[in-house]
């Protein structure tokens, strides 16, 4: 019947309207847009008696997560031995921090002391 | 190539020029020995056979080092097993040392068990003593109190020691704790100090004999084979006629000669790295099975009383 027919039709496109307002919005939080929100995790691989990057800069707030890829056992501890500091990682394990105040924090593998980098949390 | 190299190019006894020729044999399992400056070369089955009789110095006593228990990488799966190997090539020589010097990074990360097996397999060392000082491996999460209580006891500080045998000085200093960011191997101050009193009451003709796992010479430090204040060690040893140094950490041999002083670095008994700049990183070098028992290996001293110089003997497992 018309009535039944019109409804049908109005149904279906409020649940379409609605999806379509719903995958809007989700593809406006992801797209890139300086407004956007930056990732809170961030994962470092350590390899070859390296840290990956160099100079990683990271919004405060996120965890960043190191992963000993490498053969031999490394740490991840801070420059002054405190702010941070894992235990031996062997091949495989992590270690993770999450960097809330802004500043540079040098760090260093305290097994292979030539292997340093920082994280820069602004 | 005659088996005598006595070209002399300097005025203070060391041969120099037959002694890198002699170290370019060293890989093979030739034996060689300084008496007095002058270098002599045999090949080390000679040795084994007892063919030669005037090896046998005052004493003699066997360096082996970076055994690294429980690593099981690519590299060698089973670093107990060339352990083992070493132990028996120790065994097999002519003349039992007096003691054995254990160079560091007895185990790979430290474990309980590790060090469990490390001394389970040094049971079978036929020698009277066994010394030893840490590499980084072995004091990885508790600054080396583990290592302290079961190999570090009657030490000083955190660990250093010495000792007299045969009229020569022996002196076991640890390099590896407190590393500074960017740094590499480090004695500290109160280590120092104690080198210096420690060789103050000592004639200047009394042979010293320094072991300690990071390397007191600057091998390559982009890749941290080297100690900070080294020099400062050094310095206080410059007076004695005779000092010889001996190391691991690199595993390989390598030898350097600065006036009276012989810095010698040992192989691993467990897996080879390469050679300074040679690769991206200094870590466990893959090479193919049947090669890895030459780049292996154990090292031999011989002291004769009176002479210039320690004989060294590199040879390898193969």
């Amino acid at each position: 019947m018309k009535t039944q027919k019109a409804m049908w039709i109005l149904g279906m496109t409020v649940i379409v309207a609605t999806g379509f307002v719903l995958m809007v919005g989700t593809l406006r939080s992801q797209a890139a847009d300086p407004g956007d929100k930056p990732p809170d995790a961030i994962e470092v691989k350590i390899d070859n008696f390296s840290f990956g990057t160099m100079t990683l800069k990271v919004a405060p707030g996120t965890t960043v997560t190191w992963t000993n890829n490498d053969d031999v056992p490394h740490t991840v501890v801070s420059e002054d031995k405190t702010t941070f500091r894992s235990k031996a990682l062997d091949t495989g394990e992590k270690f993770s921090y999450t960097f809330t105040k802004p500043g540079t924090y040098p760090y260093f593998c305290s097994v292979h002391p030539k292997m340093t980098a920082e994280v820069v949390v602004q | 190539m005659s088996n005598y190299i006595e070209k002399n190019l300097d005025h203070d006894g060391v041969d120099r020029r037959g002694f890198l020729k002699c170290m370019a044999w060293a890989g093979t399992g030739t034996l060689c020995v300084l008496q007095g400056g002058v270098l002599k070369s045999f090949a080390l089955s000679d040795v084994l056979q007892q063919k030669i009789g005037n090896m046998k110095g005052d004493l003699s006593f066997v360096q082996i080092s970076d055994s690294h228990i429980g690593f099981n990488k690519d590299a060698n799966p089973d670093v107990t097993a060339t352990l083992r190997e070493a132990i028996a090539k120790v065994n097999a020589l002519p003349t039992p040392p007096s003691f054995v010097l254990h160079t560091g990074d007895l185990t790979q990360l430290s474990k309980p068990e590790e060090f469990d097996t490390l001394a389970e397999s040094l049971k079978s060392l036929k020698t009277d003593h066994i010394f030893y000082v840490p590499g980084e491996h072995d004091v990885l999460n508790d600054n080396g109190q583990m290592f302290h209580e079961r190999f570090g006891q009657g030490t000083q500080g955190d660990g250093w020691y010495s000792f007299d045998q045969n009229g020569a000085h022996f002196i076991g200093l640890v390099n590896v704790l407190n590393l500074k960011a960017g740094g590499l191997g480090s004695l500290g101050s109160d280590q120092l100090e104690w080198i210096e009193k420690d060789v103050s009451r000592l004639k200047s003709s009394t042979p010293i004999v320094v072991f300690a796992h990071i390397p007191l010479w600057a091998v390559y430090p982009q890749w941290g084979w080297g100690t900070d204040d080294s020099e400062q060690a050094l310095s206080y040893l410059k007076r004695f006629g005779s000092v010889t140094v001996l190391n691991g950490h690199i595993h390989q041999t390598m030898q350097k000669i600065e006036g009276n002083i012989t810095f010698h670095t040992a192989c691993s008994t467990a897996f080879p790295q390469p050679q300074p700049g040679k690769a991206d990183s200094p870590g466990p070098m893959k090479v193919p099975a049947e090669k890895l028992r030459d780049l292996l290996g154990i090292t031999d001293v011989n002291f004769v009383r009176g002479k210039h110089t320690l004989g060294i003997t590199d040879s390898s497992l193969a």
